[in-house]
């Protein structure tokens, strides 16, 4: 789409002819004032977006005095707690990454086969898009009514099938606990981020394939799993930040220790009066800014080769 | 082969683009063979048994009643609450301050860029999905101290919960940005806004009254997902020690986790049917939107 340049020589627009007053001269200055119009967004930008970022990455560098340091920072290595942290939450991101990517991709196949305007399809979005985006404390109280000690599925496995399997409802604050819980909110973002892909699919595409004599098998193969593999590969980037952030449904989970990136920094927010921790909090936010940066990146690049096909 | 701006990190704009977005329809032209449609039931029947056991769970739970009988006392207590009415009156006022506050801030600046300085889309675009490598929990370490200055020096106002609109705005710029970027997108703004500029239009008219109701769906979506956000945001308004809905219901379940289920239950299918409603509202209108939208996925 071209955009009209605003005051280029030789196209008289209806916005010169409107703004003629000034005559040329006043060329250049229009154009500052359009960049102006954008000042009030820019500006509450900075203060709500840009300033906190600065004053944690400053503060992640600095002592309590304003005096610059690296011990913050360091603390990410070899505070033990920290980098058990660290490496749990990374672990638990790419575990439920890919579980969610596997589930919400076969999920958003499902519903792709459907009907365009189904009411299972619409069903499934606009629930997607609530547990995708709006679970966090209530996911944990919908787990804990499920596998808690007084929880659905315990019970009925107690009582009904006398299997001691899950009576001991502390499973659920641990590894495979957590990827559960975790995974449960990574299937709809899945299907959400994953569902455009594959409706971007052209049935030319599938009828070309199969007029050449391909199977099923050797469209996905040759033609369908080469075309989504960008788009799955970001989705699961997407789904590794988006479990590494996560807070409220670990912090209404796990009242016992801190053992996630994100109840670290939590805890130690309430522990900032610490001397010498002051700004360890900072250093651990900007810590999860460098790696959910990096995957970020990562992303917008493959995103960008993904967008070749589906347009 | 640069992708249109707003390709990368697309998926920022989940329910936004899925909701506004349709499918071109050949998903279910080609014709399944009996494998595959068992395979799709069963995984229908796996995935979407995984989704509803654990509300199934809430369901159940929240009307347990005594010796095994069911009650709704749970759902009839919740009206009761105290500490709960006022989290859903903050946070209702926190999602209409954010709407505003978004649609105030967003939409004229894109409009505007889009019109007039097209070479600052990319800029706009770069800081709208910005929140999304910045996560609420490291947002909250950054705007801690801001948030204790606001409150020392600007009175009753500074200290009040209604000030995580602020912070709300910022993290519903992705998603809002997505949403109304597809709608603006579908439409040719630059001649519209030269048509209603020569027939005399200020540009104050010609954004709220020429464009705008050209990018409703944009905007509704937009505000639908800002709203959802604002319900169901925890982490900013606890570490900042604000009582929110969802700090009320944290709050709620360590004293009576009936009640609290009974709560997180209403506030999920409120949620669903509000984004049910809007996907019907906002898709039904205009046919032709909609097929330029798509390419946007």
């Amino acid at each position: 789409m071209t955009e009209p340049t605003v005051g280029a020589p030789g196209q008289p627009t209806a916005q010169t002819a409107g703004l003629a007053s000034g005559g040329a001269g006043s060329r250049r200055f229009r154009g500052a004032r359009n960049y102006l119009a954008l000042i009030p967004f820019h500006l509450y930008l900075a203060v709500f977006l840009i300033l906190p970022t600065l004053i944690v990455a400053i503060g992640a560098l600095t002592t309590k005095d304003g005096r610059p340091t690296l011990d913050n920072v360091s603390v990410l290595f070899t505070d033990p707690t920290i980098v058990d942290a660290f490496v749990y939450s990374i672990q638990l991101s790419i575990a439920t990454a890919i579980a969610g990517a596997v589930l919400g991709g076969l999920l958003a196949w499902a519903v792709a086969r459907g009907k365009p305007n189904g009411l299972l399809r619409q069903f499934v979005i606009a629930a997607s898009g609530v547990l995708a985006q709006f679970g966090g404390v209530m996911l944990a109280f919908a787990f804990l009514a499920a596998f808690g000690f007084n929880g659905l599925v315990t019970i009925f496995l107690r009582d009904t099938l006398h299997l001691d399997l899950l009576t001991d409802a502390t499973w659920i604050y641990g590894f495979a606990g957590l990827t559960i819980v975790y995974t449960y909110f990574q299937i709809p973002l899945m299907l959400i981020v994953f569902l455009p892909s594959l409706d971007g699919l052209r049935q030319e595409w599938y009828d070309a394939s199969a007029s050449l004599g391909g199977s099923s098998g050797s469209f996905w193969r040759h033609v369908g799993g080469p075309i989504l593999a960008p788009s799955f590969l970001g989705a699961l980037l997407l789904l590794f930040t988006n479990a590494f952030s996560a807070y409220a449904t670990a912090a209404a989970l796990i009242s016992q220790g801190s053992p996630l990136a994100t109840l670290q920094i939590a805890a130690s927010l309430q522990s900032e009066v610490v001397v010498g921790r002051e700004n360890v909090g900072k250093a651990l936010a900007l810590g999860m800014i460098v790696i959910v940066s990096v995957v970020m990146v990562i992303y917008a690049l493959i995103q960008r080769r993904a967008s070749r096909w589906v347009r | 082969m640069t992708a249109s701006p707003g390709a990368p990190l697309s998926a920022a704009a989940p329910s936004g683009g899925a909701l506004v977005a349709r499918p071109k329809g050949v998903g279910g032209g080609r014709r399944a063979s009996p494998l595959q449609r068992s395979g799709r039931i069963a995984i229908l029947v796996v995935v979407i048994g995984y989704l509803g056991l654990p509300l199934f769970a809430m369901l159940e739970f929240s009307t347990r009643g005594n010796y095994g009988s069911r009650s709704l006392d749970s759902y009839a207590a919740m009206l009761n609450n105290q500490d709960l009415i006022d989290g859903v009156t903050t946070s209702l006022q926190i999602a209409v301050l954010t709407v505003v506050g978004m649609l105030l801030l967003l939409v004229p600046t894109m409009v505007w860029t889009v019109v007039r300085v097209p070479r600052m889309r990319r800029v706009v675009e770069f800081l709208c999905l910005l929140p999304l490598a910045i996560p609420a929990i490291v947002l909250v370490v950054g705007i801690g101290p801001i948030y204790r200055w606001m409150g020392q020096h600007l009175g009753a106002v500074g200290a009040s919960p209604l000030t995580l609109a602020f912070i709300d705005i910022v993290l519903c710029l992705p998603f809002a940005y997505r949403a109304i970027d597809s709608s603006l997108r579908s439409i040719d703004s630059a001649t519209l806004a030269d048509a209603s500029r020569s027939l005399g239009a200020g540009w104050p008219r010609t954004i709220f009254q020429v464009i705008l109701p050209n990018i409703r769906a944009g905007v509704l979506s937009a505000s639908v997902l800002a709203i959802a956000l604002v319900l169901g945001e925890y982490t900013i308004s606890s570490l900042l020690s604000f009582n929110t809905l969802q700090v009320a219901i944290y709050l709620l379940g360590g004293r009576d986790p009936f009640i609290s289920v009974a709560v997180s239950l209403s506030a999920l299918v409120f949620a669903f049917i509000l984004l049910i409603v809007i996907a019907r509202v906002g898709g039904g209108g205009r046919r032709d939107q909609r097929e330029v939208e798509e390419p946007a996925t």
